[in-house]
């Protein structure tokens, strides 16, 4: 980590000041890659459709009779996006980030494989190799070999179980979610934190966890504890009640972000999509869990400050949902969906990618948003851009993949 | 075999509550040498910790005494076994895992009803929920750490997960100790025919997978639910997770087709028959012909339905999935090929008698092979019932076990989606979860767990410190589980924490 390299630089020059974290923080040169990169997964397929709302396309609303979003300007309609999309209600609170030109969505985007099946399909996004069960690791853990070498916790997880995604051979470190996060443990009273060490010591495969979750332990929390952070942050949410577990995760991969800026890749997953049944519309289920997600991201994006600047945070799930609405007023398992893309440098106030249509012969097998950009185009372009990836290490993270269109921007 | 016994209780609560003893190896020094030693127990061990959640203070000697080939003949025929009186009485007197379909179905209903706009009624429903989720916990959990037929309270967990229901999904909270003891438990070492049958009739399978709300079309069916139409969740996952597995040969014709056939399978806890709130609704169901796995299927009724679970029970890429699926519980993450060829072989042969497979599974060569002892990783469920069933400790109360399950990333109950938790290390090793269950095992170790609920204590906080379980005793239980270099460890550290060192150790994570 920076905090060793600059100690230790110091030591070698001969020289030891007593500097404060954020004295550190403000004079630590930057990281050779500054920029970072945030995944948040949609574990159970959200209906797309619903979220940005082609309100311009009738078959939209002949599809969902009683589901649909109304177009702008009704009762409950959708926030308009760009005269043909709009943004669910619900999400209202990413509405200025839209204006900023921070905020910007693939439709229409998938993976070229078949699978209805959500695990299989999130197997595959989260290995980076549709089709491919094989794939041991998954591509942000294959990202992070290809990103410049620095100490300390550059990936982060949030939750106590290592998803696909960042499973593999570079050292990812977890936060556990909600208020347990910080929670001191016994492992931090020293008497029984040297007893564990010795007793681990001698082990290689389960030491390797134990001295990793020590040693990111102690990172993470003198990350969260700058206390120039805190502050802000403490001010920022002024006593407000508890809020949704999402939210305050969000809000706590901000803090760490910031106090601790070897950290280049985050990952959170929110589940909870797979609304089958009595989904609603402008209100309900999927608006009740729309709306803690907007309000999770703005706070992200506002509690990055300025690292803002130089980070791109991707918003997926693992297919769309059907166009026609089923019999139980809920969607099943479908095709096509939005990616969506929120950060400083995003090529922000567009909905990028081919409209392919609703009519029923547009469709995926007649029933579904069809596909007409691939989940890796987006997030090789994001690799390539934002990442500033060549092609011989996007060829590394998502092999036998081309980058279809090179050219298209989606970070300015 | 006689199974109540009066000294092994005694000092499963001695282990428990015993007094801390400073300088344990000072004194036991020897014991450990023994047990170092006893290398001839691994067989043992082995089938301790993979047929059941680990050994109980007493188990290792008493297999020890009768051989693994007879413990193993023991836990396949459970029926034989006599489960202690104080077990049955407690699990008797858990009235509401132990009520009916209907009457939890209703119940919940009222409870909902009741609840708008009145505090008081709020209040109940918590209370209600409350007492339901301890009550089917204590349902589960007490005879996985109690009961002498473990291979049954481990294959009770396997089938949950197998055919997984999520507890806090609406009406599943109330039905969640009713699938568990109606649809799973009966059913674990017999035909998969019948354990597939059985959940595919439960309201809380109906329920979960949204097939209650399947109808033909448009304005099929009546009343409340006539606004219905084709829901293919739970066709979709029987074939996927519960039959064939994802590879297994079925398109996405297939899966709209089976729910079709499925249509009009749901529950009314006004109609109940016997025990069961199935109901199949003709009103619902698609009279037109179907073509489903290459099949033509004329309109039957429920037959269809019935004919579908029929084919795919017996189905080749069904015995696969299972024989997979058990091998990887029981022999290794990765299982060898030509072992769940065979298991599936059996699973054909004998028209998927779970038992027999089992049986053929623990006298393969796989499951005898040295290098398949302790190669695996305990899941959070696992890690924490071995550590409770070492200790012997009294599980009266159950909000801790809860907790600690929570905090290691496996809920009882509580996995939201129908695949169920994973059984591989890749799933469970990690820095954070390492350090999560050394903080289980240091509480556990230390006595802090608060898991009896002694009216005769003194609550006052000023007291004594609280027993800790007693590492000798442990150390016994356990034998030759942990390395020389571990039981050095230990044996050099605080004796106050020493407990927790065993149960924290990395030897202590695998079995």
């Amino acid at each position: 980590m920076l905090r060793r390299q600059f100690l230790l630089s110091l030591g070698a020059a001969g020289l030891l000041l007593p500097v404060g974290r954020s004295a550190f923080a403000a004079r630590s040169p930057a990281p050779a890659n500054n920029r970072r990169l945030i995944i948040v997964l949609l574990r159970g397929a959200v209906d797309g459709l619903n979220v940005v709302v082609p309100y311009g396309d009738d078959d939209y609303y002949r599809a969902r009779s009683s589901i649909a979003i109304a177009p702008p300007g009704r009762d409950d309609g959708g926030l308009d996006l760009d005269g043909f999309f709009a943004l669910h209600p619900a999400l209202a609170s990413l509405l200025p980030r839209w204006q900023a030109g921070q905020l910007a969505f693939v439709h229409a985007a998938g993976s070229p494989d078949a699978t209805r099946s959500h695990f299989d399909a999130q197997d595959y996004l989260e290995s980076g190799t549709p089709g491919r069960k094989a794939t041991a690791d998954g591509w942000m853990n294959r990202l992070l070999a290809q990103l410049p070498a620095a100490e300390g916790n550059r990936a982060l997880n949030i939750g106590t179980v290592m998803p696909r995604i960042l499973a593999g051979a570079q050292p990812v470190a977890m936060l556990a979610s909600g208020q347990a996060a910080t929670k001191a443990g016994p492992l931090d009273r020293p008497r029984i934190g040297q007893a564990f060490d010795q007793l681990y010591a001698g082990n290689d495969k389960y030491g390797d966890a134990y001295r990793a979750s020590q040693q990111s332990r102690r990172e993470i929390m003198a990350a969260l504890s700058s206390p120039e952070i805190e502050n802000e942050m403490q001010k920022a949410s002024n006593g407000a009640p508890l809020p949704p577990v999402f939210v305050d995760d969000a809000a706590r991969v901000a803090r760490l972000m910031r106090g601790d800026p070897a950290v280049q890749l985050a990952f959170m997953a929110v589940g909870g999509w797979d609304t089958h049944a009595n989904q609603g519309g402008a209100r309900g289920q999927l608006a009740n869990r729309l709306q803690p997600l907007g309000e999770g991201l703005a706070g992200l994006a506002d509690g990055l400050g300025p690292l803002f600047d130089d980070t791109t945070i991707v918003v997926l799930s693992e297919f769309g949902r059907t166009v026609r609405q089923n019999g139980n007023g809920g969607t099943d398992h479908g095709h096509g969906n939005v990616i969506w893309l929120l950060g400083g440098q995003v090529a922000g106030r567009k909905v990028h990618g081919r409209w392919p249509g609703l009519a029923e012969p547009a469709r995926y097998e007649n029933r579904d948003l069809a596909i007409t950009t691939d989940f890796r185009s987006v997030l090789g372009s994001v690799l390539t851009q934002h990442l500033g990836l060549n092609n011989s290490a996007l060829a590394k993270v998502f092999p036998d993949f081309t980058l279809c269109c090179p050219n298209e921007r989606l970070i300015r | 075999m006689k199974v109540e016994n009066p000294g092994r209780r005694q000092f499963a609560l001695k282990a428990c509550r015993g007094v801390a003893v400073a300088g344990l190896w000072g004194a036991g020094g020897s014991r450990w040498a023994q047990a170092a030693t006893a290398d001839g127990d691994a067989e043992t061990l082995h089938v301790l910790n993979r047929l059941g959640f680990g050994p109980a203070p007493g188990d290792l000697a008493r297999v020890r005494q009768m051989g693994v080939a007879a413990y193993i003949d023991e836990q396949l025929h459970p029926e034989r076994l006599t489960l202690p009186t104080a077990l049955t009485r407690r699990l008797d007197s858990l009235s509401l895992a132990n009520a009916g379909q209907a009457e939890l179905i209703q119940r919940f209903h009222a409870l909902h009803k009741a609840v708008k706009d009145n505090p008081e009624a709020k209040a109940d429903r918590q209370r209600w929920h409350r007492q339901m989720t301890e009550e089917t916990s204590l349902a589960r959990l007490l005879p996985a750490l109690e009961s002498p037929r473990q291979l049954q309270e481990v294959m009770v967990d396997f089938w949950f997960n197998h055919f997984n229901i999520f507890n806090e999904k609406g009406l599943d909270r109330a039905l969640v100790a009713s699938y568990e003891r109606e649809a799973i438990r009966p059913f674990v070492l017999g035909r998969f025919r019948d354990l597939l049958g059985a959940t595919a009739h439960h309201p809380a399978m109906l329920f979960y997978l949204d097939n209650w709300l399947s109808s033909a079309g448009e304005g099929a069916g009546t009343g409340r639910r006539r606004r219905g139409g084709l829901n293919e969740n739970y066709a979709r996952e029987l074939m996927e997770l519960h039959t064939l597995g994802v590879d297994g040969g079925y398109t996405q014709q297939d899966v709209t087709e089976l729910a079709r056939m499925l249509t009009g399978w749901t529950f009314d806890p006004r109609r109940s028959q016997g025990a069961s709130t199935f109901v199949f609704d003709p009103r619902r169901h698609d009279n037109e012909d179907k073509t489903w796995l290459g099949h033509r299927i004329a309109p039957d009724g429920q037959a269809e339905g019935e004919r579908a679970l029929d084919l795919l029970a017996r189905h080749p890429a069904t015995a696969r999935h299972i024989a997979f699926k058990l091998a990887q519980a029981f022999v290794a993450d990765a299982p060898p090929g030509a072992l769940v060829d065979r298991l599936a072989r059996r699973f054909t042969d004998n028209d998927g008698d779970i038992r027999a497979v089992l049986a053929a599974l623990f006298a393969s060569a796989e499951f005898r092979d040295p290098a398949a002892r302790g190669a695996k990783y305990k899941s959070p469920y696992r890690y924490v019932l071995s550590s409770l069933r070492t200790c012997a400790v009294p599980l009266e109360n159950v909000r801790p076990v809860l907790h600690a399950l929570r905090e290691l990333g496996m809920p009882l109950y509580g996995c939201q989606t129908p695949d169920g938790y994973k059984n591989t290390e890749a799933a469970w090793l990690n820095p954070e979860g390492t350090r999560r269950r050394i903080t289980f095992a240091t509480a556990l170790g230390s006595g802090r767990l608060p898991l009896r609920l002694d009216p005769d204590d003194n609550p006052a906080p000023s007291m004594a410190p609280p027993p800790a379980p007693d590492a000798a005793r442990l150390l016994a239980t356990l034998g030759s589980t942990l390395s020389a270099r571990t039981q050095a460890v230990i044996a050099s550290a605080d004796a106050r924490l020493q407990s927790a060192l065993l149960l924290g150790s990395p030897d202590f994570m695998t079995y």
